[in-house]
């Protein structure tokens, strides 16, 4: 029996095969080359990082994985198969949840209202069954509300449940965000710079939850962040980004080493 | 849904056999069966716990711990929020002969290794992982702690250590248990006597380390049956219970009391909810510390503000209609029709609405204790028809000592000495003593502070300066040992003038100085909810609590509540001259992680004069800005300093006013 060093526990999550598999893929817009003959994958379970400068085609990525953007040339392989173009609900209906770098949810609704549009697609009940809110459409809602009520505790906002989400300081609305995405109980979550403009404090919450979520849930986590210090502390791999082109990938700590990233990051010539 | 059953109109013989907490539990499971026991709000919903659901989990717990290798006389921690399962592990303790040590929650690891390793605990009940690495990040210098139980699985998957226990395995054990050893709970339930040693409670102590009070099923059995009845409480009642349970006034009402009247305790959901949880409750008994009742009573006004025009001039008149003739109706008093004809429209309109949306609708009775409460604050309340009235009392004495009559209820005083109890006034020092059926058996390890504050006669000394008026009532003044005089003779009672400056919704906390000088001085906290939207409308931009109190514009503002309350001590021609002179506002709040206050949110006045030494004397210097630089503990438990320069004000002070009387 002892103190803290017992706290250091073995990681027991089990990192599996590769769910995506990203092959060479590159987009551009009109002559502006946003993504240049990119490859990486993510594997089941893991807190996948990628990072970069600005404009260095983060989010370009995450919106080609969910089928908001098509590339002009490579292959995304998602769960074993490859596709062609695909809508983002049909990323979303095969287990892959985002949030979004500017908070895209519906201000005037309240937080509950807001995760349950996330169990969107796991409803079935016809319109007009739910418009009269009879047999199986109650029985449903009610199922959907506990699990919205679960990512309610889980995520401590309990407080905020029927406040209107406009009248929410940024760093809970992110959180609120986040709790939409994982009502969809995503396989694959994508998150976009999830602690852009917090302080300290919101960050710190945001990282246990980011955790949290892929331990407790065995979500696989694939975020971008511009704050290297938070992605380097949660991330399993961490790939970088520069001028669309990939310029490095690895643990925390090769890329940290990488010469590359030191010279994209501090400036090159040195 | 049972009638009004009021448990303690049996007679006396017959309640008497169940003379300690178990015991009355398990009265409770066989006569209140499917009455609601216990409520707490989880997903979105109350979920109920019935007085036999009740008893089975604790009977499951207890003999799980048992099974554990508990054993009687061994010392339980009890550490985290209000919920249902850590209350029933104080009667899971109990019913097998341990003693419960409930620890404030809050604590930084030092205060609770403290605790911990003086009450010699050996197993310890947690409510999540915070409270869970807190306790291991101190086990090294607590070594008879032997087990953790901890009730939030959440973020202990990867815990491992052969001492951690999840809490609903602890009970499937005590199942099984149960099934080998059949009436081993009932008989180990039946060998607690009246004497026995119930709980510790560890006081805050505004000076020196926490003392831990023993209290015996006795104490808090006895003082608890008085009360009932005093009050007429029945098994109908509901509570909602927020309060530290370490709190002494937490275990008496959401523990004694209602094992004793048998009434629901329902735990918000969170802490941040309880305001919410409380108005969809609607409790009809509450009890809270009087900066609870201010700081409503601050937000409310913060409101009012943002209300329109219509609003604020409808709630102003029939508030001035409330505060001329609400008390005289909620006592009874004859009023004339015109006055009740207006107080019922206001209840319409206004008292009704703002009681709902508090939760105050269905108040029977509300008690403030733990400090004194500003006269304005207590007869607003009063004002619009909540039965809210004062109790003294202490850890020592199951916060029992005085209670006020619905009859006669008054801002200055505490009250009478309620049944049971006797109070008197220490001749030669003017402290309060008093003796009581819930006088603690004495300090834990401490023979030599029990001594101090129990004499051979039974009388207790409560630290309090105090005078019993003429038909009776006991009117506290402030801590015996913070009375002081100024350099011309004037009585000093620092508590007395602080609690006139922090009834302004602008001030929070206030500390006064003053003993053996010639005049006295103040330091001020601003509330920063209520200054910052008083700074929001006038358009000042500011950055932080620092920035906002350096403001001269917020100077004039404490400036004016000052010089009103300067004017009314000038009316008290004993007091005339404790005006207070000069002022600055600290440039951080003063916070019980940084000792500065206790737990329950008293000044301690000695860590404040050290730490704070040069700003004291910058007041009684003639400067008017002074720098330094002080240390703060984070949330997280690190610290870091703060420098600031701190402006002086001079505060104009009236003549001293005769009372034509």
């Amino acid at each position: 029996m002892s103190g803290m060093d017992t706290l250091m526990t073995d990681d027991t999550r089990t990192i599996g095969d590769t769910l995506l598999d990203v092959k060479g893929i590159s987009l551009s817009f009109g002559a502006v080359k946003a993504i240049v003959d990119v490859s990486f994958d993510i594997r089941k379970g893991e807190v996948r990082a990628i990072i970069g400068p600005n404009g260095a085609g983060k989010t370009s990525m995450l919106n080609c994985i969910n089928g908001f953007y098509h590339p002009q040339k490579g292959t995304i392989t998602y769960k074993g198969i490859t596709r062609s173009k695909m809508k983002p609900y049909e990323a979303a209906s095969q287990g892959i949840g985002r949030t979004f770098q500017n908070v895209a949810l519906f201000k005037g609704m309240s937080t509950l209202d807001n995760i349950m549009t996330g169990r969107n697609l796991k409803m079935k009940t016809g319109i007009l069954s739910a418009m009269f809110w009879r047999g199986p459409a109650e029985k449903e809602e009610l199922e959907h509300r506990r699990y919205v009520e679960d990512i309610v505790d889980f995520l401590e906002i309990e407080a905020i449940r029927k406040t209107p989400v406009g009248r929410l300081p940024y760093g809970l609305q992110k959180r609120v965000e986040l709790g939409r995405a994982l009502a969809a109980e995503p396989e694959l979550l994508l998150l976009d710079e999830p602690m852009a403009g917090m302080n300290l404090e919101e960050k710190e919450d945001m990282c246990r939850f980011i955790l949290d979520v892929n331990d407790e849930f065995g979500t696989t986590i694939c975020l971008i962040e511009h704050d290297m210090g938070v992605v380097m502390d949660i991330s399993d791999r961490v790939m970088v980004l520069d001028y669309g082109g990939k310029i490095a990938d690895g643990t925390p700590d090769e890329v940290r080493a990488d010469q590359n990233v030191i010279d994209a990051y501090l400036g090159g010539g040195h | 849904m049972l009638g009004n059953l009021y448990l303690m109109a049996n007679d006396d013989q017959e309640l008497g056999r169940y003379n300690t907490f178990p015991k009355l539990l398990l009265r409770n499971a066989e006569k209140l069966a499917s009455a609601p026991a216990f409520r707490e709000k989880e997903f979105g919903i109350w979920q109920t716990y019935s007085w036999k659901q009740t008893r089975d989990n604790i009977k499951a717990l207890a003999l799980g711990m048992v099974e554990l290798g508990l054993e009687r006389g061994d010392k339980i921690a009890i550490v985290g929020s209000n919920r249902p399962k850590l209350y029933w592990a104080f009667a899971a303790a109990q019913s097998v002969g341990a003693i419960p040590v409930p620890i404030y929650q809050d604590g930084v690891a030092d205060e609770v290794q403290y605790v911990l390793a003086h009450s010699e605990v050996k197993f310890v009940i947690a409510e999540d992982q915070e409270q869970v690495d807190k306790i291991i990040s101190v086990m090294d210098q607590c070594p008879t702690i032997k087990m953790i139980i901890y009730k939030e699985p959440r973020g202990m998957r990867h815990y491992h250590q052969e001492f951690l226990h999840f809490y609903d395995d602890v009970q499937e054990k005590g199942q099984a248990y149960e099934t080998s050893h059949p009436d081993f709970f009932e008989a180990e339930i039946a060998k607690g006597e009246p004497g026995d040693l119930s709980v510790i409670l560890y006081t805050s102590g505004t000076t020196g380390r926490p003392k831990g009070v023993m209290l015996s099923f006795e104490n808090l059995w006895e003082s608890a049956r008085l009360s009932v009845d005093f009050e007429g409480l029945t098994n109908n009642e509901n509570v909602i219970s927020y309060l530290p349970m370490a709190w002494v006034g937490d275990h008496f009402f959401a523990y004694a009391q209602a094992l004793m009247a048998g009434y629901a305790v329902n735990c918000p959901e969170s802490a941040e909810t309880v305001q919410l949880d409380l108005r969809e409750l609607g409790p009809t008994y509450y009890f809270a510390p009087p900066a609870i009742f201010e700081n409503l009573l601050t937000q409310m006004m913060i409101r009012i503000e943002d209300a329109s025009a219509l609003k604020q001039k409808m709630f102003h008149y029939f508030i001035g209609v409330a505060k001329r003739c609400g008390v005289d109706i909620l006592e009874k008093k004859p009023v004339s029709l015109m006055d009740r004809i207006l107080y019922s429209i206001g209840n319409v309109l206004v008292y009704g609405p703002l009681k709902n949306r508090l939760g105050f609708s269905r108040i029977r009775v509300a008690y403030t204790a733990g400090a004194p409460i500003g006269t304005e604050v207590f007869k607003f309340y009063r004002a619009l028809g909540v039965n809210l009235k004062q109790l003294y009392g202490q850890t020592e004495s199951c916060a029992y000592v005085c209670i006020q009559n619905n009859k006669d209820v008054r801002s200055d005083t505490v009250g009478p000495a309620a049944p049971g109890c006797d109070v008197k006034i220490d001749d030669v020092t003017g402290e309060v003593l008093y003796k009581s059926p819930g006088a603690f058996m004495g300090y834990f390890k401490n023979e030599e502070a029990t001594r101090e504050t129990k004499t051979e006669s039974g009388w207790v000394h409560t630290g309090d300066a105090g005078i019993i008026t003429d038909d009776g009532q006991l009117k506290i003044i402030d801590r015996a040992k913070d009375v002081g005089k100024l350099n011309d003779g004037t009585l000093f009672a620092p508590q007395y003038i602080e609690n006139k400056l922090k009834f302004f919704p602008f001030i929070k906390e206030a500390v006064c100085h003053g003993g053996e000088r010639n005049t006295v001085t103040a330091f001020v906290n601003i509330d920063l909810d209520a200054v910052g939207n008083w700074a929001e409308r006038r358009g000042l931009s500011y950055g932080s609590y620092t920035d906002l109190g350096n403001r001269d514009e917020v100077y004039d503002l404490i400036k004016g509540c000052i010089e009103e309350v300067n004017q009314d001590l000038a009316i008290d021609s004993n007091l005339a001259n404790a005006q207070i002179t000069r002022f600055l506002i600290l440039h951080k709040e003063l916070d019980a992680d940084d000792g500065e206050l206790t737990r329950t949110r008293k000044v301690r006045r000695r860590i404040i004069a050290e730490r704070y030494g040069t700003l004291i004397e910058g007041l009684y210097s003639d400067q008017d800005m002074i720098s330094i630089e002080s240390q703060m503990t984070f949330e997280d438990g690190r610290t870091g300093q703060l420098k600031a320069d701190l402006k002086i004000r001079d505060v104009d002070t009236f003549p001293a006013l005769k009372v034509a009387s």
